[in-house]
């Protein structure tokens, strides 16, 4: 059985070491949050905040206190605010010890594509791209393919690039894998998935 | 010199032009000069060019300025919320520029601070690269990026006194200060404003001479995404 959205960021969150400051990318890096457990983590939201808390209850909703991803959140006694231009500088300035992001396509030398589908998705890169150039340790967490059973782990991205070599982990449905000089390292596989079925189901090269 | 006016109409009075570059503070909806923009529209100014980090939704915030077609061009980091902005860009009546957000964010920083342009490795590698000057530093590939300089800078923040020292609240800053920076006038609108002495000095968060003109007004802070979680979990 492959790993559900909720396994996968089990498993990223045991990327997380104490005392680390982190950002979460919106979509299943977000639910890393919940399974960090005993450790210390600082989350850090680029719009401006670190210590971010979780959602607010009902009626305690504060329109001046939003996440990236434009959703209400809390504060926490350590929290602290700040503009964007000192958002970036930490994140630029390698401040932030790892980052978890979506991906839609990686490729084999660690390039990332996740901001744009020419003609169809034009949302924009948001903060994708100083992250990826800035942050120390880069997990990307995604389906190991697309809808139409195609790997989303290539020999070289098709879509617009969000970074050049900044992947470091890639954590899928169907396992861990590393990239690393000459192509992606099998980690780990999903529990129930065997390493032959990972690499059928892999177009970049795996050493 | 008085800095506090008695709405936004009066406090934009003799500052627009068409074709202007205005920058804009802001992240979605939280924070956002929103009574200004309301008055940009009524103006009817237009052919301007936008710096604002998103564009709002359809019917609030910049959303209401790309809906009358006052707007050729944005220079943002993430649209993704505001449909109208989509049809007009994808059938080529709206120009835009996408900006990684840092790279926004110190655009205008930069300008504000007397820096015409800096070295990045955000977007090295990536079309953003596109027709930028590439310069090594220890090995590494870094791309030159140029300060944003604005015509007119609108922002809000929660509290001004009158001098235009002022405090934000909470994620409401983000783009606010860089934005108020990088204008040549800087409009703030604000929740509240107060007399000289009565914000602690050591915790202003932008100190009054970027501010030129300051009203206070009631904003409707709309939510973009409520997210809540249940008490039974707690």
């Amino acid at each position: 059985m492959p790993w559900d959205r909720n396994q996968m960021a089990a498993r990223a969150a045991q990327e997380l070491e104490d005392g680390m400051y982190v950002n979460l990318g919106i979509g299943i890096p977000t639910l890393v949050a919940n399974y960090v457990g005993d450790k210390d983590i600082t989350l850090q939201s680029e719009n401006g905040m670190l210590g971010m808390g979780p959602f607010p209850y009902e009626g305690e909703e504060d329109p001046d206190l939003i996440n990236a991803g434009k959703q209400t959140i809390t504060e926490l006694p350590k929290t602290a605010y700040f503009d964007s231009a000192m958002s970036f500088g930490m994140i630029r300035g390698g401040k932030i010890a790892a980052a978890i992001l979506g991906a839609m396509e990686v490729a084999e030398n660690g390039d990332l594509a996740n901001w744009m589908i020419p003609g169809k998705l034009v949302k924009g890169m948001g903060g994708a791209m100083d992250l990826v150039a800035g942050v120390e340790k880069v997990v990307v967490v995604m389906d190991h393919q697309n809808k139409a059973g195609e790997s989303k782990l290539l020999k070289s991205c098709t879509l617009p690039l969000t970074g050049t070599g900044v992947v470091d982990r890639i954590i899928t449905n169907l396992g861990v894998l590393d990239v690393v000089e000459g192509g992606l390292k099998i980690v780990e596989c999903a529990e129930g998935v065997t390493e032959e079925e990972l690499r059928a189901a892999t177009e970049a090269t795996i050493v | 010199m008085k800095k506090v006016y008695g709405s936004a109409q009066e406090a934009l009075d003799g500052l627009l032009n068409d074709g202007m570059l205005i920058a804009a503070g802001g992240f979605g909806l939280c924070g956002i000069p929103e009574l200004l923009i309301d008055a940009i529209v009524e103006s009817g100014v237009k052919d301007l060019t936008v710096a604002s980090n998103n564009a709002g939704v359809d019917d609030f915030g910049l959303g209401k300025l790309l809906a009358t077609r006052q707007v050729k061009k944005m220079m943002s980091s993430y649209v993704g919320e505001n449909a109208e902005f989509m049809r007009q860009y994808l059938s080529g009546e709206l120009e835009l520029e996408f900006n990684p957000q840092g790279t926004l964010a110190e655009r205008m920083r930069a300008a504000g601070a007397g820096i015409p342009g800096f070295y990045t490795k955000t977007g090295v590698g990536t079309v953003i690269a596109e027709g930028k000057e590439v310069k090594q530093f220890g090995g590494q590939d870094y791309i030159l990026e140029e300060g944003i300089f604005a015509d007119l800078a609108i922002v809000k923040a929660w509290k001004a006194d009158t001098s235009g020292n002022c405090i934000f609240r909470k994620t409401a800053r983000n783009f606010n200060p860089p934005a108020a920076m990088c204008g040549k006038i800087c409009v703030m609108e604000v929740e509240e404003i107060v007399e000289p002495g009565e914000l602690d000095p050591d915790n202003i968060h932008l100190p009054g001479i970027y501010v030129h003109r300051i009203i206070k007004g009631e904003h409707e802070k709309r939510i973009e995404k409520v997210t809540t979680r249940s008490r039974e979990n707690a």
